[in-house]
């Protein structure tokens, strides 16, 4: 019914492809949401190597040799990119996500978000460290 | 009379996801980075991984890390989809959770033959 009521009703233009070029603001969304797919893509090529894996030795080796090379470093080296960026966006939102309240006051965002740049500094380097890195 | 959704539960596994890829993803791209350039760690050989793999904590682990990290993608990818302009959101759903759920069975298949 209402759309008989309202004579003109007004459509705002929004292009179907490529509205996110418009404003800085939805292309930082866009960079984000695409994250994604280097993730989805990563956590593929782990499950590709947990197979190999459990085919045997000769396998896993195999899928070893199959990451080495220039194309492997390039992939991997994008991939990181978009990783660090959702650990900074997903961070960056928590103070939103999660906010602390202490009597009547909320603690300040940037200790929020800073206690998981915090925690997730450590467990990187711990991970590293338990992996044999150094 | 209670509106049914399922809303909460895909919010939960993003949540959850996203949670865990913002701590644990980098880190384990700079693993496998180093067998890329070469140096692979010590828990990325055979022995290293059969052996972390054959601990019942370990499949846990690697199980949790592998399916989390493709559902969240898997749902932040339907979103992306929409935001490209391809309109088939039913579809799409079924495709991107499809791939998720096959590839939570593939791991713990796998894991479990280890």
């Amino acid at each position: 019914m209402a759309e008989q009521v309202t004579r003109k009703p007004y459509v705002r233009e929004v292009p179907r492809l490529r509205w996110f070029f418009r404003h800085p603001r939805y292309l930082r969304y866009m960079a984000r949401e695409v994250t994604c797919i280097f993730i989805g893509a990563y956590t593929l090529l782990l499950l590709v190597g947990i197979r190999r894996l459990a085919e045997g030795q000769a396998a896993y080796e195999g899928f070893l040799q199959a990451l080495k090379g220039p194309a492997s470093v390039l992939f991997h080296v994008v991939a990181l990119v978009f990783a660090l960026y959702h650990t900074a966006t997903w961070f960056n939102v928590t103070p939103k996500a999660l906010p602390v309240q202490i009597g009547e006051e909320f603690l300040p965002g940037r200790v929020v978000a800073g206690a998981h740049y915090v925690v997730w500094a450590l467990l990187s380097l711990a991970i590293l460290f338990l992996a044999g890195v150094f | 009379m209670v509106a049914k959704s399922n809303k909460p539960l895909i919010w939960g596994i993003f949540a959850a996801g996203g949670t865990l890829t913002a701590f644990v993803t980098p880190v384990l791209i700079v693993l496998t980075l180093l067998v890329a350039l070469g140096h692979t760690p010590d828990i990325l050989t055979y022995e290293g991984l059969h052996g972390f793999a054959a601990h019942w904590l370990g499949k846990l682990v690697l199980f949790v890390v592998i399916a989390l990290s493709l559902w969240s993608a898997a749902h932040r990818l339907r979103i992306t989809f929409y935001d490209f302009g391809v309109r088939a959101d039913t579809l799409v759903a079924v495709i991107v959770y499809a791939v998720a759920a096959l590839g939570s069975v593939a791991a713990a298949v796998c894991l479990f033959r280890i």
